[in-house]
């Protein structure tokens, strides 16, 4: 046994908490050590020669590093050793940065405690063997959860570098939230312009499938080769039948508020969300069509031209398999009815943001002009509340949406050209306008277009002689201000969706307490899940705009490239195994494992017993944990190398 | 000044005023106080530069017109000199003056500076140069404060800062021809 022992600096990271020195003179002392360094940085290239120099030289047969986390450079010193000739796993890393000289100030007790890390790292490394990693195929096609503009933009990249690719989109049309606003920023060129041509796109693209209307069901696998349910729910019309025609949506007597207009005005029971959808095809809301609720009325199928309404549509779900996914499930506005200050939603004049582009839509309920959902009055005096459910830990939203600073500035633009004798007032915080032609943007508002803006949060809106009243300070004044306002639009903090955890949670991906999924790394893997193979683009990730959210798409577009270019992928040997003479047949492991990677075998005589499907196991360790006559074994960190690895820190070795 | 101003009671008309005669767009001033950061006489003054800015932003024009800070405003100019916002602020306070006289918007305590400067343009017109000791001399009796810093009287003269006699310039006619056409 030749055990190399590597304690690094890192710069003053790790030196400035423990005596390096004195770690690695410790090293030299402890069983089968033939050699023990220093280095400044053991991850630069200096650093990675020595080690490989040691390696060669001392013909060492065993590593330890005690630098950073595994979680940081476990790969970088892997390839040392495989470059030196070794295999990668008879490496130990001690982690002596985060675990150690980052948490600890006591310079003394930090070396104590990097020396007993060293003890263990030494014991454990003496136990372990050489593992070889197997390969599997990589399944080609990609499947991209979510039809907004993430989405679109993912699934055309991968599409056009000529990949197969499935969009799943839970709503009857693609085009997420951006479809339903006006103009945006900072460019004010209208959002139907720049989207509806690459909706098109989408669903004319010879290597993508759309399943609008559907929802993903179930998932099992692992990167590369994951198996999806998705379930295509019934639109009660045949897709290959209608023309689109929208008869049947003129004549549907039955009314119910539109989703996409967010309740401003209303929609048939069979209905296309708004003119540009695609696919330009009605569904049929079955919670209140009375022909499907009562079996009465029918008019639609009555009056179809083409009859492709289909009322005895059931549900499909398809099986489809692919090597890679990306989740673009987008945002919702939080509830900001929480806001008894504002009227909890009784005053109809106080709308949302998303509701205020409705209203300045061309194609919205009021045609583009601005009109007040009360009265249909044209309103004088526009007050703009910014951060409502932003930078709020009083309601839970500590964080800010990073939208509305622009959109505010944007409305008061478009309010300003719509009705030039308007006044438009914006109570703000502070204004974070940080991107390109942001602050330009914003300079633009108040310069050009006389947006008024108050710094101060706005404490309450109450009516008085039919005018919204908001009690509001201003902050550069020092003084209380109050305003009369005929419409007041709540710039709405943006949240994840519940449909997103719940999405999470069959994709077992991870996400945050606001519903935004986790990415891998915050700077270095922003848009790899926790899960190997799932990507994440768009504001399902966090509050993003649009510029950010296209170019979020198109880089886990290449990542998912990145993947899929390999025919076979390397798997990592650190799985479970399971000694079938211990094994009794409770199959407790089965119950624990989250990626399903256990499954029964029959032996010859009949009796049954666990096996461990090395290509699904994560190495979690969990089944071996549970296992009660420990017969499952995680290789790489079996009973014999921890056992060894707890005696390095009992051994009570000379400091 | 701490009851609750009403946004929807905005002097447009105030505002209008100020912007054309100093040329000035008020909107453009985005708060960020560097002006009063420098202003020599911020510290002793209700209002400071930035604050009138917002005052006139949202149209409040008494308060403004009546405060000192128009008037203990030295012109220095170091505002305008590094406003981020180009916004030439010593412009404003010399437009804000202009309309406070023409108002008549002349509190008490603000007599003095008015005077004063007064009494300076005088000396000016006269002689095409500062004459210390008349200008003080007349704005001590004036003010019927006869004894006001009288202690400054030697070490000046000492100093050969002060003179008894006025002096001149030259070409005293082109210097009316310029106070006429100022007023004009």
């Amino acid at each position: 046994m030749k055990i190399g022992v590597f304690i690094c600096h890192c710069g003053n990271n790790i030196s400035a908490a423990v005596g390096v020195e004195l770690v690695a003179r410790h090293a030299l002392r402890l069983p089968g050590v033939v050699c023990a360094h220093t280095i400044h940085h053991a991850c630069s290239e200096p650093g990675q020669l020595l080690i490989q120099k040691c390696i060669r030289e001392k013909g060492l047969n065993r590593v330890v590093i005690g630098a950073c986390s595994p979680r940081v450079h476990e790969a970088t010193f892997q390839r040392v050793l495989v470059q030196a000739g070794l295999n990668p796993y008879l490496l130990e890393l001690a982690n002596l940065r985060e675990q150690c000289s980052w948490v600890h100030e006591d310079r003394e007790a930090a070396t104590r405690k990097a020396i007993d890390l060293i003890d263990m790292a030494v014991g454990k490394v003496a136990r372990l063997q050489p593992l070889l990693s197997s390969k599997v195929d990589v399944n080609k096609r990609t499947l991209v959860i979510g039809g907004g503009i993430a989405g679109i933009q993912a699934a055309l990249d991968v599409a056009d570098s000529g990949h197969e690719v499935v969009l799943v989109e839970r709503t009857p049309t693609i085009g997420g939230n951006m479809a339903r606003m006006d103009k945006v920023f900072p460019t004010l060129d209208c959002s139907a312009c720049i989207l509806t041509p690459k909706m098109v796109e989408l669903a004319t693209h010879p290597n993508i499938t759309l399943h609008t209307y559907s929802e993903v069901e179930q998932v099992s696998g692992f990167v590369g080769n994951f198996k999806v349910q998705i379930r295509k729910k019934a639109r009660l019309v045949d897709m290959e039948k209608c023309t689109g025609c929208g008869a049947c949506t003129l004549k549907c007597p039955i009314k119910a508020p539109a989703e996409f207009n967010l309740g401003l005005d209303k929609r048939g029971a069979v209905y296309i969300p708004f003119p540009q959808a695609v696919p330009h095809i009605p569904v049929i809301d079955k919670s209140i069509c009375t022909y499907v609720l009562k079996k009465k009325c029918g008019l639609c199928q009555k009056i179809c031209p083409t009859d492709a309404i289909a009322f005895e549509q059931q549900d499909e779900v398809l099986e489809e398999e692919f090597g890679a996914i990306i989740v673009a499930t987008g945002y919702e506005l939080m509830d900001w009815t929480v806001y008894g200050e504002y009227g909890h939603g009784k005053y109809k004049d106080v709308i949302t943001s998303l509701q205020y582009e409705r209203i300045l839509s061309a194609s919205g309920p009021t045609g583009g002009h601005i009109r007040r959902p009360s009265d249909g009055k044209e309103p004088e005096v526009i007050a703009i509340i910014a951060c409502v459910g932003s930078r709020d830990a009083a309601h839970g939203r500590p964080y800010c949406s990073s939208v509305c600073c622009m959109y505010s500035a944007k409305y008061a633009m478009l309010t300003r050209e719509h009705l030039p004798n308007s006044r438009v007032y914006i109570f703000y915080m502070d204004i974070r306008a940080y991107s390109k032609m942001y602050e330009e943007f914003v300079q633009r508002a108040q310069e050009k277009y006389g947006a008024n803006y108050v710094r101060g949060r706005v404490s309450k809106v109450f009516e008085r002689n039919g005018r919204l009243v908001l009690q509001g300070a201003d902050t550069l004044l020092g003084q209380p201000v109050e305003l009369e306002a005929d419409l007041v639009v709540l710039a709405v903090g943006i949240t994840g969706t519940a449909s997103t955890i719940a999405l999470a949670k069959k994709l077992n991906i991870s996400h945050d307490e606001y519903g935004f999924l986790t990415e891998s790394h915050p700077k270095l893997r922003p848009v790899e899940s926790s899960t190997p193979g799932i990507f994440i683009a768009g504001a399902c990730q966090s509050p993003k705009d649009i510029p950010l959210t296209v170019a979020q798409a198109s880089s886990a577009a290449s990542k998912v490239l990145g993947l899929i270019s390999h025919d076979k992928l390397e798997t990592s040997p650190l799985v479970a195994e399971v000694n079938i003479r211990r094994c009794v047949g409770c199959f407790r492991c089965l119950d624990v494992c989250p990626f399903s990677a256990i499954e029964e075998q029959v032996l010859r005589d009949g009796s049954k017993v666990a096996r461990v499907n090395p290509a699904l196991c994560q190495g979690c360790g969990l089944c071996s944990a549970i296992c009660p006559p420990a017969a499952i074994a995680l290789s790489g960190f079996t009973d014999d190398q921890l056992i060894s690895q707890m005696e390095g820190l009992c051994s009570q070795n000379p400091v | 000044m701490n009851r609750t101003l009403k946004l929807n009671q905005v002097d447009d008309q105030f505002i209008k005023q100020i912007e054309q005669n100093s040329g000035q767009k008020l909107n453009n001033c985005y708060q960020c106080g560097k002006c009063t950061a420098g202003c020599p006489i911020a510290h002793s003054t209700e209002f400071p530069p930035h604050k009138i800015m917002r005052m006139l932003q949202l149209g409040i024009k008494e308060p403004v017109l009546a405060s000192a800070t128009i008037w203990l405003c030295l012109s220095c100019v170091t505002c305008t000199a590094r406003c981020p916002k180009e916004v030439d602020l010593a412009h404003i306070m010399d437009s804000l003056r202009e309309l406070a006289i023409k108002e008549g918007v002349t509190q008490a305590r603000k007599q003095p500076i008015k005077l004063f400067e007064k009494l300076f343009l005088d000396a000016i017109k006269q002689h095409g140069k500062l004459y210390e000791m008349g200008t003080l001399a007349r704005f001590n009796l004036l003010t019927l404060q006869p004894v006001k810093d009288l202690e400054l009287l030697w070490p000046l003269l000492k100093k050969g800062k002060l003179k008894f006699t006025p002096e001149s310039i030259n070409d005293l006619e082109k210097l009316a021809q310029i106070f006429k056409s100022s007023q004009s």
